[in-house]
């Protein structure tokens, strides 16, 4: 890559990651103003969270099994299998609840979220809105958004308890770990400070990921081409920016 | 509009446009596709500002307006969209009960009413259950025109509204356009190519091209114009000063050196 064709490339990064604050500040705003409408709150709550209900309490189910089965084989080596409720929490409450129901959420809602307002844009839905006098802004992207960031870690915390009970239906149903150990040992040894984290973890995830999704679709081509463009971006920047900010937010609660 | 410029990245498209519609009154647009048309109407919405020269809406000039007075403006007026723009996730009846729910506090049955109404205008009173997606071009631009009327505007800008239309619907569009304009006096500005379509309903039209009034006046006038544009347009000519051809390279000559091109 010349020097030039790095410059521009550096530039255009710059350009786009200030595009997008700017979107975010005036998003905010909007979202001020989207409170005074609750229904559309809601109903995008209902869009992004319950409708993926079934993927994620599938998905909490299996990652807590192989939470129960990976973390006997593992605990055992040392004698310590009396402990696998703790770890199997901690894993779920601190990690891989907020990671995984993120990725998932992208992969599902963000995306709906990006093409759903693509197409608006596409068909100039948008448009008409803006001319009929009421600002799209505060009547489709900031109700998507708030959606979203209310919906997340309602499904985390799904997520974590049916891990929870994959992990005991694996350690304590089949490989005999001591049924009233697993859960006393998990009660006294997590503590607050790792249910905040994940809580933290997933409102952050949730309001990155809804804003990537909100903004990709509002800013996107319109035309066929752009919106499925638009949506991939999505799933892309959500995804490893979610990974990212998980190591910056981990070192931060250490 | 008066000495209006309009340039998208540095591409100019408009230089200099003068178009005044008159009020209680249909101004047809015309010209070829590329033209600006509806950048036009996008800059008498407000939704584009022009660089140079002003746009005046209700007589003030919307460049200058703050945003709160631009939406003030805006709810004036009725667009009608080349494809309807129809809100795809609500029904016929709350599409056009949106600019209501959205601006008053008007009771449900008011509103009810009052859709139901602008509905039977339209002719589609019947389909007012029915999703964007199961209507028909022609319905969903009827259903487009009773949300562009609900309001009772004062101007109506129309986008296109006969392309992809079949004879009937057709017909029915250019008669509510009609209708629209003596039963309920709205100004009306309807951006089109179609011109013999145009010149049953117009009083006063103008010709766009190049980014400028080309020609101006009633349909009849523009009719005997002798200016070649305007004769070429009006007739649907493929000779004339507009050229069928994109500007390219000699034709013979790019075939014969096809290896070195």
């Amino acid at each position: 890559m010349s020097n030039a064709a790095q410059h521009g490339a550096v530039f255009e990064g710059v350009r786009k990651f200030g595009v997008t604050g700017i979107f975010f500040a005036r998003l905010l705003v909007a979202c001020v103003r989207a409170l005074a409408r609750p229904r559309l709150i809601v109903a995008q709550i209902f869009n992004a969270g319950a409708r993926s209900l079934i993927i994620v309490m599938l998905s909490g189910l299996f990652t807590g099994m192989v939470l129960g089965l990976l973390g006997r084989e593992v605990l055992q080596r040392f004698g310590a299998e009396t402990m696998l409720g703790v770890v199997a929490a901690l894993a779920l409450l601190k990690e891989l609840g907020p990671v995984l129901t993120a990725l998932l959420f992208a992969g599902r809602a963000g995306t709906a979220l990006t093409s759903e307002i693509g197409l608006m844009r596409a068909t100039d839905q948008l448009t008409a809105m803006e001319v009929m006098a009421v600002d799209p802004l505060s009547y489709v992207a900031a109700p998507r958004f708030l959606g979203g960031l209310i919906a997340m870690p309602l499904l985390v915390a799904i997520f974590d308890i049916i891990g929870l009970y994959g992990a005991q239906l694996i350690g304590v149903g089949l490989l005999g770990v001591d049924h009233g150990t697993f859960w006393s040992q998990m009660q006294s040894a997590v503590v607050m400070r790792d249910v905040t984290e994940g809580i933290v973890k997933s409102l952050v995830f949730g309001a990155v990921i809804s804003l990537i999704a909100v903004n990709e679709g509002y800013h996107a081509e319109p035309t066929a081409e752009g919106v499925g463009l638009a949506t991939t971006r999505t799933v892309v920047a959500s995804s490893v920016l979610t990974l990212l900010l998980d190591y910056v937010l981990t070192a931060a609660f250490m | 509009m008066r000495d209006v410029h309009y340039a998208i990245d540095g591409r100019p498209i408009f230089a200099g446009l003068n178009v005044r519609a008159r009020r209680g009154l249909i101004t047809a647009v015309m010209g070829p596709s590329g033209t600006g048309k509806t950048t036009l109407l996008r800059l008498i919405t407000g939704q584009l500002f022009a660089d140079r020269g002003q746009v005046a809406v209700f007589g003030r000039d919307m460049g200058t307006l703050p945003g709160r007075e631009i939406y003030a403006a805006r709810r004036r007026m009725g667009m009608l969209f080349q494809n309807g723009a129809l809100l795809s996730d609500m029904n016929v009846f709350e599409n056009v009960a949106f600019p209501v729910r959205e601006h008053t506090d008007l009771p449900e049955s008011l509103i009810r009413t009052l859709v139901l109404t602008k509905l039977e205008a339209v002719g589609l009173r019947g389909a007012a259950h029915l999703m964007p997606a199961e209507l028909s071009g022609g319905m969903a631009r009827r259903v487009a025109l009773a949300r562009a009327i609900v309001m009772d505007p004062e101007v109506l800008l129309y986008d296109e509204p006969f392309v992809g239309l079949d004879p009937i619907s057709l017909g029915v569009i250019l008669r509510l356009i009609k209708q629209m304009n003596q039963a309920l006096g709205i100004t009306s500005i309807v951006v089109s190519h179609d011109v013999q379509e145009l010149a049953t309903i117009a009083d006063q039209s103008y010709l766009l091209s190049g980014g400028s009034v080309v020609a101006s006046g009633t349909p009849q006038e523009l009719a005997r114009s002798d200016s070649e544009t305007v004769h070429q347009f009006m007739t649907g000519s493929a000779e004339g000063p507009v050229k069928f051809h994109y500007p390219a390279p000699d034709y013979a000559s790019q075939l014969l050196g096809a290896n070195e091109g």
